[in-house]
């Protein structure tokens, strides 16, 4: 698994890790959605872009996971898989294969409530990317 | 970070640094040992921190790790040179508890309790992705932004009386819809009138003792009587508003000089534009919970009715009390012997306003303004009420519930091979719940004892018990 969990008293949180960049925003977004339901029964229905901008690379890393989430919880939106089209330190653009929420199909984990920004990083390391991300539920 | 002595339940976190006050902390000695405290006194160090504090940077006995500010933290900024914090306030803004009483005695219950339970389970959607049985059409929407309660109760859920019993009367007046963005707005549209999921829920108890007979007989409260007791909040709207802003206010953060430590403690000037949209916004959300809960309480009544075949009047289903978890509110204080308007942000902190107060409700101004403090559903569960050294001491504020003490993953962990809710039924107690690790990461043993944070506000004044409730029902998202 790219990703593991954090153990914090009142929250969730994952690391992440990758190769690149790019793909350190997809896993993390993977990631988002394993907590959410089980992704092995969301077959994509529907594409969509999404074009997202933050001050530097965490708080593009939060905005980015924050759009993904608002598909969820504004839209019904289940997310599939994900494509980072071009990425820089402030700005991001993808596609973002989504499913309908359809109950009894899909099961549902975790209720996330929202991307937060603490404790959040987005580092090089030996190898690769990492990034820390606290989810509140 | 050495904390001084002032009171056996009273710490002070002298101001060192950037600190512009002291932090104080309403704990025991025995509480504040311990490495998982020293995140949040950090906390109460960094809200101290901030421009137009006042008087000191307080934490509550319940006090544990929050974003930003510490959950359980009270800080109140001058309204003139001040600042605003969305992570003051939270996510769930306006996360409130209420109580309703009945004229039910537990014998009453007991024959009924499984049907009740069973019932109002059904009748109450709550869990994640749950919908509520109040279909909103945007223009409705906005109104229960503005009315809140009142809107509910004009819809015929619940009655007149109940908005006196309300903090605020369940409607703040400085909401503006046009401050709530179309994404929140869609996230509320569909949820009014649910429960949510998390540490929310609906219980049904019994008072087992009372602590101030004169108190208790002035909240309508007496040894032995079935209560129903809410937990729930703004539900998706409340946590966009709080992401809408804390995104905002980031952005400009650079340019206002208020960059802060740590990005989710970020603020802006009382004065300024996007503060005073954040202000609309938010009392637009605490406005949505009020309704919610007012809601939620007249779907309650209805499967009490159904299932005890009790008319209204003999139910007796009267409102005792709502309260409100998680805000930020102008209120006049003395401070230093001078009348000072401040913003109070109170996060997982409850108001706690004296005897006499004009905010109280005519009926209990005698005893002070009643504080509901919700335990584990396991344990117990507490009723208070407002002292006059809570308003010279922590604005008006005391504790709000017994605060986490495992993380989600430790609960899971310490109960394996365990079956919760057979524990709970063998001490009488039935619950019912949606998620499927609910149960595991809300069981008893997660939380601190509720009744040790009640004797430090107790003790240090700035809360009187009144009375206990035990659980016998309880119902999770």
């Amino acid at each position: 698994m790219p990703y593991t969990l954090i153990d914090h008293t009142a929250d969730l949180g994952i690391r992440v890790r990758a190769s690149g960049l790019r793909e350190l925003f997809e896993e993390a977004a993977a990631a988002l959605f394993d907590l959410i339901t089980n992704r092995g029964r969301v077959t994509e229905t529907a594409q969509r872009t999404l074009a997202v901008q933050g001050r530097d690379r965490p708080d593009l890393m939060v905005n980015w996971l924050r759009e993904l989430l608002y598909l969820w919880n504004g839209e019904q939106l289940l997310v599939a898989r994900t494509r980072i089209d071009t990425l820089d330190d402030s700005r991001l653009a993808a596609r973002v294969w989504v499913a309908a929420y359809d109950p009894r199909w899909h099961e549902l984990h975790h209720e996330i409530k929202a991307v937060t920004y603490h404790g959040i990083t987005v580092r090089p390391v030996s190898g690769g990317w990492e990034a820390v991300v606290i989810f509140d539920v | 970070m050495e904390l001084r002595k002032r009171s056996p339940y009273c710490w002070e976190l002298p101001a060192e640094g950037r600190m512009r006050v002291p932090g104080r902390v309403y704990a025991t000695e025995e509480m504040l040992r311990g490495d998982e405290q020293r995140q949040p006194l950090r906390q109460v160090a960094n809200v101290a921190s901030l421009p137009g504090i006042v008087k000191a940077a307080l934490a509550m006995p319940d006090m544990h790790w929050g974003y930003g500010f510490p959950i359980g933290g009270v800080a109140a900024f001058d309204w003139e040179e001040g600042i605003l914090s969305p992570g003051g306030v939270g996510y769930d803004i306006n996360c409130g508890v209420r109580l309703a009483t009945t004229a039910l005695g537990e014998d009453d219950l007991r024959p009924r309790l499984e049907t009740l339970v069973d019932e109002l389970y059904r009748s109450i959607p709550s869990g994640v992705g749950s919908t509520g049985s109040v279909k909103l059409s945007g223009k409705e929407a906005r109104k229960v932004l503005q009315q809140g309660s009142r809107w509910a109760v004009a819809q015929g859920f619940g009655q007149e009386r109940d908005l006196l019993h309300t903090e605020d009367g369940g409607c703040l007046p400085e909401a503006d819809p046009g401050a709530v963005s179309e994404r929140a707005l869609k996230r509320g549209l569909r949820q009014l009138g649910t429960l949510g999921s998390g540490n929310h829920f609906l219980e049904v108890g019994v008072v087992d003792t009372v602590f101030d007979e004169t108190a208790a007989r002035t909240f309508g409260l007496a040894e032995g009587q079935v209560t129903l007791m809410l937990h729930s909040g703004s539900r998706g709207l409340g946590y966009q508003v709080c992401d809408d802003f804390l995104a905002v206010m980031n952005r400009e953060a650079a340019g206002s000089g208020l960059a802060p430590p740590d990005r989710q403690l970020v603020c802006a000037w009382i004065s300024s534009d996007i503060a005073r949209q954040y202000f609309r916004a938010m009392n637009c959300a605490a406005n949505y919970a009020w309704a919610n809960r007012q809601i939620l309480m007249h779907h309650a009544r209805q499967v009490f009715e159904r299932v005890f075949g009790a008319g209204p009047r003999d139910l007796a289903m009267d409102l005792l009390y709502d309260v409100c978890h998680n805000i930020a509110k102008r209120e006049t204080h003395v401070v230093d012997g001078r009348e000072q308007v401040l913003c109070v942000h109170r996060k997982g902190a409850t108001r706690a306003f004296a005897p006499g107060h004009e905010a109280v409700c005519e009926a209990f101004r005698p005893a002070g303004q009643p504080i509901l403090i919700p335990g584990d559903m396991g344990t117990c569960s507490y009723i208070l009420a407002g002292t006059q050294k809570a308003m010279e001491e922590t604005f008006g504020s005391s504790c709000h519930g017994a605060g986490r003490r495992l993380s989600r993953k430790a609960a899971k962990r310490a109960s394996k091979g365990r079956v919760i809710y057979r524990e709970l039924a063998d001490k009488g107690i039935l619950v019912r719940w949606t998620g499927r690790s609910t149960l595991a990461e809300e069981m008893p043993d997660a939380y601190k004892d509720v009744s040790e944070v009640v004797e430090v506000v107790h003790g240090a004044g700035i809360a009187r018990k009144v009375a206990r409730l035990r659980p016998l029902a309880v119902v999770k998202g």
